[in-house]
């Protein structure tokens, strides 16, 4: 049987962002994926060194306007190590709140996409509509939808009042029960489940070697969370489980994201109620001495990683930023070789996919045809049976 | 008389595509949130479409980077006449924060023709929703 190659994207309909997946096939069978990236590349790296600070929180933010706060997160954490400032305590956890809620509202969003890629639009309609609870108290708390503008170098930028903690703690209880009937549709609606076990199986030995993160990586049964390994904000004294799957494909990330969320939910209400007494921020002196910085933290879809260096200006040296996906994309590659070409949405979804994170650096995926050559066989066989048994497996 | 039809069949139901220029990914979602149940732009009869060749307006975000504009301005061609460019988002009106980037183009009209503009960094999703309700308003009045 001839190989065809088929391109998908950059612009697509299948993807919500432009990039561009080329797929060999064989029969219904993929023999060969090349991830082509760096259509959303913005050059925002060197945009950065031409900002102050200040400015820069407003540039982090919209490297991605999905996981837009784990960044500005990270870029002031960066910078207030190098200054040597220590936030207020109330900073901390006003930070770490919006930073699940933020996990909370990402992870509702990628229940829905899955849904949608897996043609089940009913639970995309039913998770979006929950996931406005969270984008409302988002919404009351920073004052924005999605960019919140809420972090800054030394704090946050606005106090919870007790009327807010009031309506976090109704919109969480609301939130819990909507959890639970997306763990229940995740654990036995048939639709998930033929579409999800089996798909995109990432061995742990495969995840490590091709660098996994975040939920992916939990669901090759690896208990890996920045927010245990290297604590930031106030992570050390929130309790929390890190969730793993040893399924290890598209379904176990479904469960790792819902139960996370459930995590996040608890975390979230206690917080609030054990949220200390003081200041929210400090001010900071806009110029900042010379002096290097690594900061990480755990977005909704794995390690984000910022280093900053500072020259002793208003304006950074060099911020170098390594985003989740683009830690994520080579085991996307990987998994694609060999899965039927209908799953092909289904394990592009799995990771959850950020192009805006992750189209700040172009890398072409070289590693090409030995996996061709091993698998041929094997793929010969699988073809042959697909159409001798009229298109069932 | 079969004009009219056809402008009011067009107002009734403007079908979209959503053109991903480069952005941010805040203005996509708040897009998808206006077709979501919360603000149903369904009931306008706004439907998205998978391809631009079945489109009626195209909603574009994002500032135009270099790699895309080829495939921005292919995608505008294979939109069938009359069609409609929205832009949705501060940067698709301006480059606004990427402005003075080396690959980014600084806004969607400096690409494409654009019959209307949607500020905002993301614009909420009933500000998207009342851009359109504008932009066909202003076809039913010629
Ligand atoms: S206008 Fe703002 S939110 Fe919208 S895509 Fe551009 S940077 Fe992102």
């Amino acid at each position: 049987m001839a190989e065809v190659t088929i391109p998908i994207g950059p612009i697509h309909p299948a993807l919500k962002e432009p990039e561009r997946f080329m797929i060999t096939i064989e029969g219904e069978t993929v023999v060969a994926a090349d991830v082509r990236i760096g259509h959303i590349h913005r050059g925002i790296e060197k945009l950065a060194e031409s900002k102050t600070y200040i400015q820069n929180l407003y540039l982090t933010e919209r490297i991605c306007g999905i996981c837009s706060f784990t960044h500005t997160t990270n870029f002031s954490q960066a910078t207030e190590e190098i200054l040597g400032i220590e936030v207020p305590k109330r900073g901390v956890y006003l930070r770490t709140i919006v930073n699940e809620l933020e996990r909370i509202h990402s992870h509702l969003l990628w229940i829905g996409v899955a849904g949608h890629e897996m043609g089940f639009d009913t639970l995309f309609m039913y998770s979006w509509d929950d996931r406005e609870i969270v984008q409302d108290l988002l919404e009351i708390m920073t004052g924005n939808r999605v960019n919140y503008a809420y972090n800054t170098i030394g704090g946050v930028r606005r106090d919870m009042s007790p009327e807010i903690a009031q309506k976090a703690l109704k919109a969480m209880d609301k939130l819990e029960v909507a959890m639970q009937k997306y763990i229940d549709i995740g654990l036995n609606e048939d639709t998930i489940l033929k579409r999800t076990q089996g798909v995109g199986v990432l061995s742990p030995a495969d995840a490590r070697r091709l660098t996994a993160v975040g939920p992916r990586l939990r669901a090759s049964g690896i208990k890996y969370d920045v927010r245990k390994a290297d604590p930031h904000a106030a992570y050390d004294e929130v309790p929390f489980e890190v969730i793993t799957s040893d399924t290890h494909d598209v379904h176990g990330q479904y469960v790792v994201r819902a139960l996370e969320t459930l995590e996040s939910i608890k975390m979230v209400r206690w917080m609030v109620t054990n949220l200390p007494d003081g200041d929210y921020r400090v001010k900071t002196p806009r110029k900042v001495p010379e002096g290097e910085s690594f900061s990480r933290t755990e977005a909704p879809r794995g390690e984000d990683i910022h280093w900053l260096v500072a020259n002793g200006t208003d304006k950074p040296e060099r911020l170098k930023i390594r985003a989740p996906t683009y830690a994520n994309i080579a085991n996307v590659a990987f998994n694609l070789k060999g899965a039927h070409i209908a799953d092909v949405p289904m394990i592009v979804a799995g990771i959850d996919p950020c192009m805006g994170c992750m189209d700040r650096v172009i890398i072409i995926d070289a590693d090409k045809k030995t996996q061709t050559v091993t698998d041929e066989a094997g793929l010969w066989k699988f073809a042959n049976d697909w159409y001798a048994n009229g298109g069932k497996k | 008389m079969f004009e009219n039809l056809v402008t009011w069949s067009r107002v009734k139901s403007p079908w979209v595509y959503h053109l991903n220029s480069g952005s941010c990914n805040g203005c996509d979602i708040e897009i998808l949130a206006a077709l979501m149940p919360r603000f149903d732009a369904e009931r306008f009869g706004v439907l998205l479409q998978g391809t631009p060749r079945h489109a009626d307006v195209v909603v574009a975000t994002g500032p135009v980077t270099e790699q895309l504009k080829e495939k921005v301005i292919r995608c505008y061609e294979q939109v069938p006449e009359p069609k409609f460019v929205v832009a949705v988002g501060q940067c698709a009106i301006s480059g606004a924060i990427f402005d003075g980037s080396y690959c980014t183009h600084g806004g969607i009209d400096k690409i494409i023709p654009v019959n209307a503009y949607i500020p905002g960094c993301p614009p909420k999703p009933e500000a998207i929703l009342d851009g359109v309700v504008k932009l066909l308003t202003s076809l039913t009045e010629g």
